[in-house]
Order: structure tokens, then C-alpha cells, then sequence
């Protein structure tokens, strides 16, 4: 089921019994987005995904076509066209409405749901505020000396991996780009490269590294600000930083001496960061050192990135209104405001009166706050899959899954865009088609031409 | 909050709870939030042995963890794998329980406070 405007995306024909094989195929379960991934299919099932990781196994091969309704009204099945005009009546009803979510979307899909947020003077918002959402904000504040995953793997000598567990949050970047890659100016891979893992728990990444730093919970920044300060040559108190970050100065210095030596560092950052006290700071205070680190040799900084397409929903909503996140657009104009208008607050704060959540499942992931609010107002669900955001849905639309069943784009991590190649078709609408249906009936409602 | 050191399992003792990713909660969002691996994962504590050892709590214990605001959620426990977790902290997959210990204040950032959270740990007796 797939509209014009999408059909140049749709996936090939599969003939019923024969094998089908999708070479490079992408993998948007995390922000790794690895489009190396060779896909076996018969009959509407992938039998085999290879080169994928565990995450990206199970992505695939429990990729099963949902028999739910297409559309769902206050639970009840319901035509599309039913769905589209409840939709559009909602988010054009509400006071405060918001749409929130977008990670596991399409650019394409963004980009109209955006267009939506904008006719509507709605708020919109994505998974980006409850991840690196803080880092989105230090970025503001101090700047991102960046590079691509292509430079870590060809040039990458010093990898130091700042709160973030890949080996189980992404479990090819190591092999992928990271640390085992024989690159161009290391052609003995990992042998020519220093990890080191700095965390408040032994994680299964630990394993990985050459050096693992074992801080105190709750003092990264400080932990961060030992070492700018070692950077610039300032004399610290040896009885307190071993007291504050629970790691010795001797520690901190031979870290530092490594990264003053090495020819190209990286530092890939979690949430481990963002979702600790300080937050923003904390990054704030990573990507400083990281800039202070380029008065002696490069280095860099990346955000490792969970959802697909998260990042492409930082840069699609950036490109449409001039901010990453946590938009309103009630002025008539964009005004961004962490803390007022990201999507924990305009709920746990009571203040959204609807809403439309695509490829999202905050029912299950906000604070407790949050979901009584969100279960207390009318409110349009896209997903894939039934969930407890689905649930309590006043329209939820089952929509094929990008990726598998749709084409597009989306964003890797490293901001670079990536086509998707679809395995087969899906008897669900795309999240584009719904969304673009709901914005020609918004339209509609509201007498733009 | 401060630390109350208690000999007994079902005298409540604050600790750090760190959610996060594992390998099992990831797959499990592909294979089914309502199946069993997925729910067994995000409803299963992780708890440093040492820690455990103290408090005389056995794997499979249900424990009460009441959150900064007072939320308060019943859990069952498991020993941590060794040295992964430092004696004081504790750790939970992403998902329900995780969430209902965040607060709904973002304090000025739209990030509740979602890692590095104190929690206070009482042994559930029946």
C-alpha cells in the first residue's frame, strides 16, 4: 500500500516459495545503521540476515507482518480514511497539541510530520530529548568538533568510549569502525589502536579495552574537568581528585599523556552522560576537552546514538524550523525550549491537551507522570507493533516498518545519510502515507490551500 | 538521602540504581514486548553479590525500591555478574520499572534524571 509519492522506495517483488536476496540491505535497529546486511526472504519472512549483529537478528527475523487492523478508532477496527479524519480532527481541536517520537521514521516521514506541527501551531519533539537530548544542547553551547565513522575506522589511534556500552547497545562498532577495522593509516587494526573505556560499572564493553577507567556514579563532569584542567597544565590536588572522582591523578595524567600523543582521538559519549545529574553539563564539559585536546593533536567527539533514525530527526526537524528539539510553534514562529517544550515536560507538567506519537512508546518509557497525563488526553499512535502507547491510543494506526517494508532515508550517527532497501511489501500503510493523509485533512480543517 | 547502614535484608539501605541497554532488552523489543524474555529482563534487578551476601538476599528475592519522589516499585533480584557492579549500585534493563522511578521534573533540560538515581532497597517478607 504505498502512494506515489513512495513508490520509487518500494521494495522489489517477491515471487510466493522462491528466495528472494536483498544485498546491503540497512539495518536501522540502532544509530550504527550498517547497510552491509545481505537479507534472504521467502514468502514475507526474512529467514536470514547476514553480517547482522544479535540486535539487528532479532530486528530482522522476528520481522512479522502484524495482523492487527490497519487502523484502530477507541480500539475498534476502522477504514484509514475514518482514521485520517479522527486524526486531523484532534490536532486540530487541541489547545496545546504535540507530536512526538520520529526516531524510527523515515526522513521523509519527519519532514511531513514537521510540515503537521507547523499547520497546527503544535509543539513537536523527538526521542532526541530523553537521549542525547543534553548533548544537543551542550552542542549549542560549545560547538562539535566532529568527523565521520569512515575517519574513526581509517584514522581513529586513540578511541576512548565516555559512558556507553556498545558491545551491548551496538554491537558492530567495534568490528565495524571503531576499534578492529585495518584502516588507511592503521593497517594492523586494532594493534595500532588504544581503547579506553571510561564508566561508573564494569560493563560487557569493558572487556574491549586497553585501559578502563572506573569512576564514581555521578561525577563525570568532574572526572571530565581533571582532565581539561591536566590538559592545560594546571596543578591539581592529587587527595582530591582521587576523593571526588574515585579514580587516582596518576590515572588521569597517564590518559592524558596518551591523548596528547596520540594522531587522531575520538571519544564516542552515552547516555551515561546525558542521563545523569548534570546532564547538559556533562557533555558541556566532554566536548570542551575535546576541543582543548585539537591545541595538541585532533581529536573528536561523537554521540553513540541509539534509535535508527534519530539522528535523521535532528536534522530534519533542525533543516524545517532552525532547532533539533523540543519546537513550539504556537507564536506562529519556532521557539526552542528544553524543559518547556520537550515531550516529558509538556506531559508530566500537564500541559499538552492532545497529541500524535509515531514510532514511539512513551507509555511505556516516561516518568509515571508523564503516561497519567498522556493517557488522559486523545492522542494518534503510528507504530509497527502493538504497545502500551498503541493501547491507549484514540487512533492508532498500524504502519508498515522502515527498512523492512519501506523505503527512504535515514541518518547514521555520524550524520551521514543512508537509502534504505526494503525486503517486501506490507499490507500497512508507510508512516509517510498516514501522515501525509492526516496533513491534507488538517489542511483541510483549517482552509489552507 | 542518607546511607543507612543495616545488618538485616528487610531494613531498608539507599543505593544508585543505573538502568540501561542490555543485549536481551534490545532484542527483545524486536521479538516482543509482551513475551517473556523481554519482561523477564526489564523486571529482574541486578544486585552486586557482595551486596546481596550483607543484606542475606537470595537470587530470585522480590525487593521494594521507593524512588527520589517516593514512587515505590516491587522487583525480584538477581546477583550481579562479578565486578560489574561496585558494591552500592544496582542495575535494571530499560523499561517499566525504570521508568517508574524517574521523576517527572527535567529540571530545565526535558531529560528526567534517568541514570545514577537513589533508590531505597527493602526486602519484601511474606
Amino acid at each position: 500500500m504505498t502512494s506515489a509519492s513512495t513508490q520509487c522506495y518500494a521494495p522489489t517483488a517477491n515471487v510466493p516459495g522462491e528466495l528472494k536476496i536483498v544485498q546491503d540491505a540497512t539495518c536501522t535497529f540502532c544509530g550504527c545503521v550498517c547497510d552491509d546486511i545481505d537479507l534472504t526472504v521467502k514468502d514475507n519472512h526474512i529467514i536470514e540476515a547476514k553480517r547482522a549483529c544479535v540486535l539487528g537478528k532479532a530486528w530482522f527475523l522476528n520481522h512479522h507482518t502484524d495482523d492487527r487492523p490497519s487502523c484502530l478508532i477507541d480500539g475498534k477496527p476502522a477504514t484509514l480514511e475514518a482514521g485520517y479524519d479522527r486524526a486531523a480532527q484532534i490536532l486540530t481541536t487541541g489547545k496545546y497539541p504535540i507530536i512526538y517520537g520520529l526516531s524510527d521514521s523515515p526522513c521523509e516521514a519527519q519532514r511531513v510530520a514537521v510540515s503537521i506541527a507547523d499547520w497546527i501551531k503544535g509543539t513537536i519533539d523527538t526521542t532526541t530529548s530523553v537521549c542525547h537530548g543534553p548533548s544537543g544542547m551542550a552542542f549549542q553551547g560549545v560547538g562539535e568538533v566532529t568527523c565521520s565513522l569512515g575517519e574513526v575506522a581509517n584514522r581513529g589511534d586513540m578511541i576512548i568510549f565516555w559512558g556507553s556500552n556498545p558491545a551491548e547497545s551496538h554491537p558492530r562498532h567495534f568490528t565495524k569502525y571503531s576499534l578492529m577495522p585495518k584502516g588507511m593509516f592503521l593497517p594492523n587494526g586494532r594493534k595500532d589502536r588504544t581503547c579506553v573505556i571510561v564508566d561508573v560499572r564494569r560493563t560487557k564493553s569493558a572487556k574491549a579495552a586497553d585501559i578502563f577507567i572506573q569512576i564514581k556514579p555521578r561525577k563525570d563532569f568532574e572526572a571530565l574537568w581533571t582532565l581539561r584542567a591536566l590538559a592545560k597544565g594546571i596543578e591539581l590536588d592529587p587527595e582530591l581528585v582521587e576523593r571526588e572522582t574515585g579514580v587516582a591523578l596518576s590515572v588521569f595524567q597517564d590518559l592524558m599523556a596518551k591523548m596528547k600523543a596520540c594522531k587522531f582521538g575520538v571519544i564516542f559519549f552515552g547516555m551515561g552522560l546525558t542521563m545523569t545529574r548534570g546532564k547538559h553539563c556533562n557533555s558541556e564539559a566532554l566536548l570542551a576537552l575535546t576541543r582543548d585536546m585539537n591545541a595538541f593533536t585532533r581529536f573528536t567527539a561523537k554521540p553513540n546514538r541509539g534509535h535508527g533514525n534519530v539522528t535523521g530527526a535532528d536534522n530534519v526537524v533542525a533543516w524545517r524550523t532552525g532547532y533539533p528539539f523540543g519546537v513550539n510553534h504556537s507564536r506562529g514562529y519556532a521557539r526552542f525550549n528544553p524543559g518547556e517544550y520537550t515531550t516529558s515536560d509538556t506531559l508530566a507538567n500537564g500541559e499538552a491537551d492532545s497529541g500524535m506519537t509515531i514510532a514511539c512508546d512513551p507509555m511505556a518509557n516516561f516518568s509515571q507522570p508523564a503516561r497519567e497525563h498522556l493517557a488522559s488526553i486523545p492522542y494518534i499512535a503510528l507504530d509497527t507493533k502493538e504497545t502500551p502507547t498503541t493501547r491507549a491510543a484514540a487512533v492508532a494506526f498500524t504502519v508498515a516498518t522502515y527498512g523492512i517494508n519501506t523505503g527512504g532515508t535515514v541518518y547514521r550517527m555520524d550524520d551521514v545519510p543512508i537509502p534504505l532497501r526494503p525486503a517486501f511489501e506490507s499490507p500497512h500503510p508507510s508512516d509517510f502515507d498516514v501522515l501525509t493523509n492526516i496533513e491534507e485533512r488538517v489542511k483541510k480543517i483549517l482552509g489552507i490551500t | 538521602m542518607p546511607i543507612l547502614h543495616n545488618k538485616k535484608a528487610n531494613m531498608p539501605e539507599t543505593f544508585i540504581l543505573i538502568p540501561g541497554r542490555t543485549s536481551d532488552q534490545g532484542c527483545g523489543i524486536s521479538e516482543g514486548k509482551y513475551l517473556e524474555k523481554y519482561q523477564r529482563e526489564i523486571n529482574t534487578l541486578q544486585v552486586p553479590p557482595g551486596d546481596m551476601a550483607r543484606l542475606g538476599l537470595v537470587d530470585g528475592d522480590r525487593v521494594r525500591l521507593t524512588g527520589e519522589e517516593g514512587q515505590v516499585v516491587e522487583v525480584n533480584i538477581t546477583p550481579a555478574r562479578k565486578e560489574e557492579l561496585p558494591e552500592g549500585m544496582l542495575f535494571i534493563a530499560y523499561g517499566d520499572i525504570s521508568s517508574r522511578l524517574m521523576g517527572g521534573d527535567t529540571h530545565g533540560s526535558g531529560m528526567p534524571t534517568s541514570k545514577g538515581m537513589d533508590v531505597v532497597l527493602e526486602k519484601i517478607t511474606a
